[in-house]
């Protein structure tokens, strides 16, 4: 097709290493000049909506805290989503992953799977983290045994299970383990929580009142161990060759189908992990609005920090912002829609890293 | 249990995936997978809803849907077919951005009631004993579009010159360039049609088979019911109606499962234990899983397949934008 336009793409090899981040910083400003315009046509004033919105994330400790409170279940999804994108294994279901890790958790309390009371914290935490692990990481392993043994589209099956997975959840809080009728779990005793500042303000004052808990330990620790996986591993190594070159690998004897195996249960043990963090360190209790679309953030979240693991950590502190800010906005689908429009002006961008454009004359091009 | 009014009101709701599902088919036809299919049609439902809201005509507010489902395509079609973007994060991003903007604009609509599309029965062919009653009668009228939409459609694809083209884009871009065909400009209208398609199957809902506006619980999935389809429909048009139509059957009859104090003869647990509706409400998902597995085998023994082109990025050397 040719559109009238004096430019020429020419596919190029070497891009200098500053442009992603410059591509993607300005995708994300971008971003939000177009979701400025499309709220002034809504009607809302985009200058009050941003102000307030950085007020609302950054103005204070207290809002940073929340903002960091919010970026934890994004950083561990993220990592999961970086690793599997890696291998091109598009793994959309890391909300579901992160339900049913926050419902192996709370089973370690509700059911409860140890004594309460004489338990250790430590011990409790531990089991919680690990169960809800397990629990994202074998929710995960049904689309990834479909995906590597027949086949089957990854991105439906990851999907529909994060519907079934939902359903599930609401089975128990509606249920069985329902608080004297309402939607929730009763709220877990002290020893189930993981620690927060807050509970050190007798020693620090300045902490009162901060949510900010131990879970994004968890996620920064989490992102070294990607870190490590990605690029100082064999492993890593394997998967980036299948993410890139599916035949070459298959030719070079890596197995693909346990990996894909492996990868997606990876991913969603981290998601699992996220969802546990979530219950244990947050609300407190299992209920029914756990989770703020953490699952497709934390998609957007990879793919803007171009899969690398310190840089997802870099923008779920960002995307934690917008979503502690967008709690108080209306309408509440702004915050979807920077996400959106962010996202699809990240891929948009890509192009300028696969491509050198090139102006050209029009003469100039009639005599190629 | 009322089998009549189960079958009728499946064909109702299938209608919805039925018409979502023939736009993708359009448009992975030629080689461009559309996954914003869910965000294409809530801002289908609610550019519709609107429209059939603030002007009270029903008719205004399907067009505007179409319109709406094809505009937000086309930033899927821009990103994929001239920035070569991964069309999976693409479609995915469409999504996002569909949801958004739905709730964004739709803000305000909740619990309004709006005008709906009519109501008819078709003379003669309403009055056959059972199949009448299910098919051709008292349904409105976008129920008896999807009925001619499918043999249209397959007859389009299948025997006519642009849609020999269609199938050639999609399955060998290179042969079907040296034809003459012009693989871009192919692209963008069956990604364009299948966004009009899942603008309409939106507002299906919302101005006629569950009308009214719920921000985004009003399509709840069935956007990626309706992709999961086209897999199982092994991209044909007759096998996506079947499917729609039985994903319809089988939601109503589980929903209506939970009426009876007395189930085939025994104490009906989903009426004694309402939590274990939960388990009923499972159903359309697993199931889908299910329908992708048994899809995909049968498509692997009968060695029908994805249209080839499926999902790559088709590039003339070097090329001018």
């Amino acid at each position: 097709m040719r559109i009238p336009y004096p430019v020429l793409l020419k596919r190029t090899e070497d891009t200098p290493k500053w442009l992603p981040v410059v591509t993607s910083v300005g995708a994300v400003l971008l971003a939000f000049i177009i979701s400025g315009i499309v709220l002034a046509a809504t009607g809302a004033n985009p200058f009050k909506v941003y102000s307030y919105l950085y007020k609302a994330s950054f103005g204070s400790w207290g809002a940073f805290s929340d903002v960091i409170v919010k970026a934890t279940p994004l950083l561990l999804i993220g990592l999961g989503c970086s690793l599997a994108f890696r291998m091109r294994l598009w793994n959309i279901g890391a909300e579901g992953q992160f339900f049913v890790g926050a419902f192996m958790a709370s089973a370690v309390v509700m059911v409860p799977l140890v004594n309460l009371d004489t338990t250790p914290r430590w011990a409790i935490i531990s089991l919680m983290a690990v169960l809800g692990m397990l629990g994202g990481a074998l929710f995960a392993f049904v689309p990834g045994i479909l995906k590597a043994k027949l086949n089957i589209n990854e991105i439906i099956t990851t999907l529909m299970l994060n519907y079934v997975a939902v359903l599930w959840n609401n089975y128990w809080i509606f249920g069985k383990w329902s608080e004297s009728g309402f939607q929730m779990t009763k709220t877990f005793p002290k020893s189930a929580w993981l620690p927060r500042l807050a509970d050190y303000a007798k020693q620090v004052p300045a902490f009162s009142g901060m949510t900010l808990h131990v879970g994004i330990l968890f996620g920064l620790f989490a992102a070294v161990i990607v870190y490590l996986i990605i690029y100082r591993s064999k492993w890593g190594y394997k998967i980036t060759l299948i993410g890139d070159n599916r035949r070459a690998a298959r030719y070079a004897g890596i197995n693909i189908t346990t990996n894909t195996i492996l990868v997606f249960m990876v991913s969603g043990a981290l998601a699992g992990l996220a969802g546990m963090t979530e219950v244990s360190g947050v609300v407190h209790r299992l209920q029914e609005r756990i989770s703020t679309s953490y699952g497709f953030s934390g998609v957007i979240v990879a793919w803007l920090a171009k899969l690398h693991p310190f840089a997802v950590i870099v923008v779920s502190i960002l995307f934690g912002a917008l979503l502690v800010a967008s709690r108080e906005i209306q309408p509440s689908g702004i915050s979807f829609l920077i996400q959106g429009i962010t996202l699809f002006l990240v891929i948009s961008s890509d192009v300028l890293l696969k491509y050198e454009i090139k102006w050209v004359r029009p003469a100039q091009e009639t005599a190629q | 249990m009322n089998w009549i009014e189960i079958f009728r009101s499946g064909i109702s709701t299938g209608t919805v995936l039925l018409i979502a599902s023939i736009g993708e088919i359009l448009t992975e036809r030629a080689g461009i997978q559309n996954l914003g299919v869910e965000g294409m049609m809530l801002v289908g439902a609610m550019a519709g809803f609107k429209v059939a809201f603030t002007t009270g005509n029903v008719w205004l507010g399907l067009l505007a849907a179409i319109a709406a489902g094809g505009l937000l395509s086309l930033a899927h079609a821009l990103v994929t077919i001239h920035f070569q973007a991964d069309q999976t994060v693409s479609g995915l991003s469409l999504t996002f951005l569909g949801t958004g903007l739905a709730l964004v604009l739709g803000d305000g609509l909740t619990g309004q009631t709006g005008p709906v599309i009519p109501r008819a029965s078709i003379p003669l062919l309403s009055q056959i004993p059972y199949l009448g009653p299910v098919a051709f009668a008292d349904h409105n009228l976008l129920v008896y579009f999807g009925y001619l939409l499918v043999p249209v459609v397959t007859y389009f694809i299948n025997k006519t010159r642009p849609g020999l083209h269609l199938r050639a884009v999609g399955e060998n871009p290179a042969a079907a360039d040296t034809l003459g065909v012009n693989i871009y400009r192919t692209r963008y209208l069956y990604t364009f049609i299948g966004g009009c398609f899942a603008g309409l199957a939106g507002a299906a809902i919302s101005v006629a088979i569950a009308p009214g506006w719920y921000s985004n619980l009003t399509v709840n999935g069935q956007g990626w019911i309706a992709v999961a389809l086209v897999i199982f429909a092994h991209w044909n048009p007759w096998r996506a109606a079947m499917g729609g139509y039985l994903f319809g059957i089988l939601r109503r009859f589980t929903l209506d499962l939970q009426g009876p104090r007395i189930l085939f003869g025994l104490a009906n647990p989903f009426f004694y234990n309402t939590n274990l509706v939960f388990f009923l409400q499972m159903t359309p998902y697993i199931l889908t899983v299910i329908a992708l597995i048994w899809g995909s085998s049968a498509a692997r023994k009968k060695r029908i397949g994805a249209p080839a082109a499926l999902g790559t990025p088709y590039q003339r050397g070097e090329r001018g934008l």
